[in-house]
Order: structure tokens, then C-alpha cells, then sequence
């Protein structure tokens, strides 16, 4: 069950940071699939974390700030983490598909605060496109405001940009700054072209979720 | 007009009953920078549209920016203003978006002139968050450390000669008296002076997966008329395009314009003469 939701003020927005449970030792901050939220309770496969455990609700999803007239990007995503971590402290992190791309890329941008990122399936893995894509510019009427998840997010955020070179760039920050041996651990099974990448350097580990976290743990 | 909830300020030009005409500015500019060239386009019998992009000018701060989002919000001034297709002018950003408009609605788009915004491999300092792939982990840390603070950013207040002499630092070459004039497009009077309406949260450079040559490759492809105007003089806000650099990639049968002893704001530095491009191009408006 949830114990506390704070209101984070990041941008212009308001940030939705879930405490699900308390615990001692540092925070795992939970970051959702693209279209989903933090979820009401701790996941099984984070029943033994033994420090408390945070979900974000990204801008646009669950109960975070749905802005008008779209605009996302995993960088900004990105941010709404940094936020988060601004908030909690170091951490450790575990993103869900889009969740997990935007893992790396806090893990890389912030080495010294992200204790371990675990990068596992869900909604949002695969991204638009490893390159250049037709420019779609779609301006429909009658999307509704407000509603939660943005279809905005969810249109833009299913076509965003993922160059494999540019992935990369995040993981070599996360392993040339962090302080860990292991910074990035993949559990996802699914592999678009960018986690193919991540996937084939030799820094990277490749353990089930629940394992992944019990590594983190430990450290 | 409203862009899906963001407040966009539209600006016209000329006889509304003309054919129009669509300008978008560049990054960190507004509608008003086109108070030169506009006129001159309106007196060829043009109606000239333009607005302030989000989080510029008068138009709304958003809490998200992007580039297709800023795609999204030209096409949604383009459906409130007019039908059909129209000529596409753009400068410097402004022009890289008009171009990807006109890729993504090739049936909206009549003809495209670029000001000095043709593509490069080289990154452009006046899209944010969009071209470049720096990936300097100072520039990560700055980036965020930036966006953690943008709840109490506020620009910062002078004078209207204060102001014009901080744009100055960014344009250069553009003479004080337009500078000032700028100002009072751009800046709102407040209780303690003047400051400039663009949102605090936009800043240059930033980084992103695009690259500056994706646009290079994709211009061969548009089949609307196509001009092309370059400054020769390099800046520090201009894309540093040469010639050169787009040799094999204009569009078949696209113009190239260049000026010499010109800046990357050709359209205020020799606004006679890129009006006079721009209509001899486009044939007049009728």
C-alpha cells in the first residue's frame, strides 16, 4: 500500500512521487512503462528490497501533471527523475520500458546519484525508430485534456528517436563516472536496436529482475 | 489561437483578402523580428502570417518544448489562417522547421525560402534540446541542474538600452536603434523594467538523439520551388552553413542565394534585398 505521495514542483509541472514502503538504506526509485503509473503496491519483484521504495508518475501519466499541447521527450522524462532523485537522494533505479531507456539515461547524466540502474521489459522498450523517420505531424481536435495517461505522451513517446550510438553515449557515462563495478544491469529479454547496443558492451550484466535488485542491495 | 491548450500569438501583415504567406522566426526571436521584412512582402500585395512560437514572445510558456511539438503548433496556424497551399519562409530555426512542415504536409506547401537556416553537419545554437548530440557529461549536469532551477528563474530586468545591448551580444551586427526598437516588441515593462517575454526555461544548446545532417538529407526530397538564402559572414547564432556544405542536397532545382559581407539575420541586414529575392522568386503574389 502506498504510504505517502509528494508533489514534487519540477518545471512547470508537478511530479507525483509515490512512497510505497519504508525501509532503511538507500531509496529504489521505480520508474513506469510508457502509458502506465506507479503502481498501488511493491511488485513482487521488489518485495525484498530492503530500503523504501519510490515510483514516479512521469509528466503526463498517473496522478503528475498532464500539460497541454504535448511536447515529450525521454529527456525531459529524464529530468522528472533527476527531479525525483533531487528529492530522495542517491538511488538505486529500475525503469519498466520507456522507463528503462530513461534508466540509462539518468544513470549516465547522473552517475554519482544513481546507485545501479536495472533496465526491464515493458510498455514503451522498443521506441519509434533507431533513425530519422518520416515527419508525422498529426493535429487532431477533440483530444481530450487532462486525461492521464496524455495521449500526447503516448503519441510522441511511441515514435520517439533511440540511435543506438547515442544510447550508448549515456552507458559509457554511467560506467566511466559511476562508482560502481556494474552501473547498468539489463533484465528486459526484449531488445530493440539501442538495448542491443547497451547489451553487447562488456561493462554490461544481464540478470533477472529480482536478482538485478538483490546485486543493488547488497552494495 | 489555441494549439491543443497553448496560447499562440498570431501576427499579420497586410491586406487580409492577399494570398497568404507563412514566416516562421528563429529560436530565441518572435513574430516582430519580421517588422522589416514583413512589410516589404505585404506591399507586393502578400497576406503575411506569423507567430510567436511556445515559450517566445507573446504566445504561451509551455511546460514541454520540442521540435515536433513546435511542428505541430505551425501547422495548427497554418489551418487557423488559410486553406490550401502556401509559400513557407522561415529563418534560421525557423526555416529548418518550415522545411520539415513542408515534408510532413508536402499539400499545404506552395514553395519554401530559406533564411539562413539550410542545413549543416555542423550543431545550431538556436535549437534547444533538438540538434545536438554533445554529450559531455558536463553538459548533462548543467542541463539538469538547470532545469532544477527554472521554478525560480526569472529574466532579468533593465532598461530599454540595457536590454538591446544584451541582445547585442547576440546580434551583433544589427544596428542599436533596431535593437531598442526589439525590445519593445519583445520585452514587457515591468514595475522594475523592462524584461524580455521569452521563457527562462529555454536556454541555448541542450542535446538530443537528432542529428544536423538527417535535415541535410531529407531536403533533396521536397519538390515545392525552393530558395535558399545564406549569409557569408559566420556567427555565433547562425548554423555556420557554407555552400559548400550542401552541394548534391538542395532540392532539384532550388536557388541559392548568397550574401556577401551579410550575417545570419539576412532579413534585417538587407531586407531590400531579400524581399527582392523572395519576390522575384515567388513571382508576386498573383
Amino acid at each position: 500500500m502506498t504510504v505517502s505521495v509528494t508533489m514534487i514542483q519540477h518545471m512547470r509541472a508537478e511530479l507525483a512521487l509515490h512512497q510505497l514502503r519504508e525501509g532503511d538504506g538507500r531509496p529504489l526509485l521505480m520508474l513506469h512503462g510508457l502509458g502506465e503509473r506507479t503502481p498501488g503496491s511493491v511488485p513482487l519483484y521488489a518485495d525484498r528490497w530492503p530500503g523504501p521504495i519510490f515510483g514516479l508518475d512521469f509528466t503526463g501519466h498517473g496522478a503528475s501533471t498532464v500539460p497541454v499541447g504535448g511536447g515529450y521527450t525521454a529527456e525531459a522524462l529524464m529530468s522528472d527523475t533527476d527531479a525525483a532523485l533531487d528529492h530522495i537522494g542517491e538511488a538505486t533505479v529500475v525503469g519498466r520500458g520507456l522507463g528503462a531507456y530513461v534508466a540509462l539515461q539518468i544513470a549516465g547524466a547522473r552517475p554519482m546519484l544513481v546507485k545501479g540502474a536495472v533496465l526491464a521489459d515493458g510498455p514503451g522498450l522498443f521506441g519509434g525508430a533507431s533513425g530519422p523517420t518520416t515527419p508525422f505531424v498529426l493535429a487532431p481536435s477533440g483530444l481530450e485534456a487532462g486525461t492521464s495517461p496524455d495521449p500526447f505522451a503516448l503519441m510522441e513517446l511511441s515514435r520517439d528517436i533511440r540511435p543506438t550510438d547515442y544510447a550508448m553515449s549515456f552507458l559509457r557515462q554511467a560506467v566511466q563516472l559511476s562508482d560502481l563495478q556494474v552501473p547498468v544491469t539489463i533484465a528486459a529479454v526484449g531488445r530493440p536496436d539501442w538495448l542491443a547496443a547497451v547489451a553487447s558492451d562488456p561493462s554490461i550484466v544481464f540478470t533477472p529482475l529480482e536478482s538485478a535488485l538483490e546485486n543493488y542491495a547488497s552494495i | 489561437m489555441d494549439s491543443f491548450g497553448v496560447g499562440l500569438s498570431v501576427v499579420e501583415w497586410g491586406d487580409s483578402d492577399g494570398p497568404p504567406i507563412l514566416l516562421a522566426h528563429g529560436g530565441f526571436d518572435f513574430a516582430g523580428t519580421y517588422d522589416l521584412l514583413a512589410p516589404r512582402l505585404a506591399d507586393a500585395g502578400w497576406r503575411v502570417v506569423s507567430w510567436d512560437q511556445r515559450g517566445h514572445g507573446d504566445s504561451d510558456h509551455a511546460v514541454l518544448y520540442t521540435w515536433d511539438a513546435d511542428i505541430r503548433d505551425s501547422l495548427r496556424v497554418l489551418e487557423s489562417t488559410c486553406d490550401g497551399p502556401v509559400p513557407f519562409v522561415g529563418h534560421s530555426k525557423g526555416g529548418g522547421m518550415m522545411m520539415t512542415l513542408a515534408e510532413a504536409r508536402p499539400d499545404r506547401c506552395s514553395a519554401i525560402v530559406n533564411l539562413d537556416g539550410l542545413p549543416t553537419k555542423r550543431t545550431q545554437p538556436d535549437v534547444a534540446d533538438h540538434d545536438r548530440t554533445r554529450m559531455l557529461a558536463e553538459d548533462l549536469s548543467d542541463w539538469l541542474d538547470h532545469r532544477r532551477r527554472i521554478a525560480e528563474l526569472e529574466r532579468k530586468p533593465g532598461t530599454i538600452e540595457e536590454l538591446a545591448a544584451r541582445r547585442a551580444r547576440m546580434n551583433p551586427r544589427l544596428d542599436t536603434g533596431w535593437l531598442e526598437y526589439l525590445v519593445t516588441v519583445g520585452a514587457r515593462r515591468d514595475i522594475d523594467g523592462w524584461r524580455w517575454k521569452l521563457d527562462p526555461a529555454m536556454r541555448f544548446g541542450g542535446f538530443g538523439p537528432w542529428r544536423p545532417e538527417w535535415a541535410l538529407h531529407r531536403m533533396r526530397g521536397l519538390a515545392v520551388p525552393f530558395l535558399g538564402v545564406l549569409g557569408l559572414v559566420y556567427e555565433e547564432m547562425g548554423w555556420g552553413t557554407v555552400p559548400e556544405d550542401l552541394a548534391g542536397y538542395l532540392p532539384v532545382g532550388g536557388r541559392l542565394v548568397t550574401l556577401e559581407d551579410t550575417g545570419h539575420f539576412v532579413h534585417i541586414e538587407r531586407t531590400d534585398v531579400v524581399a527582392g529575392h523572395i519576390t522575384d522568386f515567388l513571382g508576386g503574389s498573383t
